[in-house]
């Protein structure tokens, strides 16, 4: 996602560009070696990859289950409706 | 198309009721959510999901499974929904993409000039799902169109980047940018509540 010169070490501020692109596995092999290599050696990125993570789980909290029993009901008659305009 | 599929398909073709109510279960609340992500009122988005079903049943029979059945599903309600937000008068900025919201994912004060974290990141105190879901509710709603929908389908809902492209007709390219958009945000939400350096 952005462009990065080969040669220089990742730096903090570059790297929390690039999370989505690690979890994802879509950094080139070099870029991904890279950001390995600067969150075994920085305790503030580790940190900040784990509260990505964290707030990819959080996000998928949000998810819900129910049906309302009202629109159970209307979804049903437009069954019904269907299946004897199909007959 | 998938056998499991397969089967779902024929059973739907066949009238069983069973079957089509199986399928409402699972997909209404996903559909529901993505579809208040074009429509301002939950009123209106009940009424998407509904309208949608309606489409889903006309069209079954043309269901080729070229894509799964949840993702042409969910194709069928963003038409809806993007035709109803039409209707609704509200702006669907389809140029909602990468380009016309350049944050950074963290504040720049936040950095050193050299590029360094300019204090520590802290590790987040042990929070209630619950209590973290306002403050995650909030965040996403506050977000760009685009952003918000990548976010629904890719960690709400947890699918693939590959259906979610499909739905939403986005390169794999802009739907990352906007999902790291989209997470940068919420975390930075996150860390507003639950940081340290509250």
């Amino acid at each position: 996602m952005i462009a990065l010169r080969r040669q220089r070490k990742l730096v903090c501020r570059e790297l929390v560009e690039l999370v989505t692109d690690y979890l994802d596995g879509t950094l080139s092999r070099r870029d991904r070696a890279r950001f390995e290599a600067h969150i075994a050696a920085c305790t503030n990125c580790t940190q900040y990859v784990e509260q990505f993570r964290e707030t990819i789980r959080l996000t998928g909290a949000l998810r819900e289950s129910d049906v309302s029993p009202e629109a159970a009901e209307a979804l049903l008659a437009e069954f019904a409706d269907w299946k004897r305009d199909r007959a | 198309m998938r056998a499991d599929e397969s089967a779902l398909v024929g059973a739907l073709r066949a009238g069983d009721e069973r079957a089509f109510m199986q399928l409402v279960r699972e997909h209404s609340p996903g559909m529901r959510r993505l579809a208040l992500t074009y429509v301002r009122t939950p009123a209106v988005a009940d009424e998407v999901v509904q309208e949608s079903w309606v489409g889903v049943l006309r069209g079954i029979d043309r269901f080729e499974g070229r894509s799964s059945l949840k993702t042409w599903i969910y194709r069928i309600v963003a038409n809806v929904a993007r035709t109803r937000a039409v209707r609704e008068a509200r702006s669907v900025p389809f140029s909602t993409l990468a380009g016309d919201d350049a944050d950074a994912s963290v504040d720049p004060s936040e950095f050193l000039a050299d590029g360094r974290w300019a204090t520590p990141v802290e590790p987040w105190q042990q929070v209630l799902d619950t209590e973290a879901r306002a403050v995650i509710d909030a965040a996403v709603a506050a977000l760009p169109e685009q952003q918000r929908r990548v976010i629904e389908l890719r960690d709400v809902q947890g699918w693939p980047s590959d259906e979610v492209c499909n739905v939403l007709e986005l390169t794999e390219t802009n739907q990352r940018v906007l999902l790291h958009r989209a997470r940068s945000k919420v975390r930075a939400a996150l860390d507003d509540y639950l940081g340290d350096h509250r």
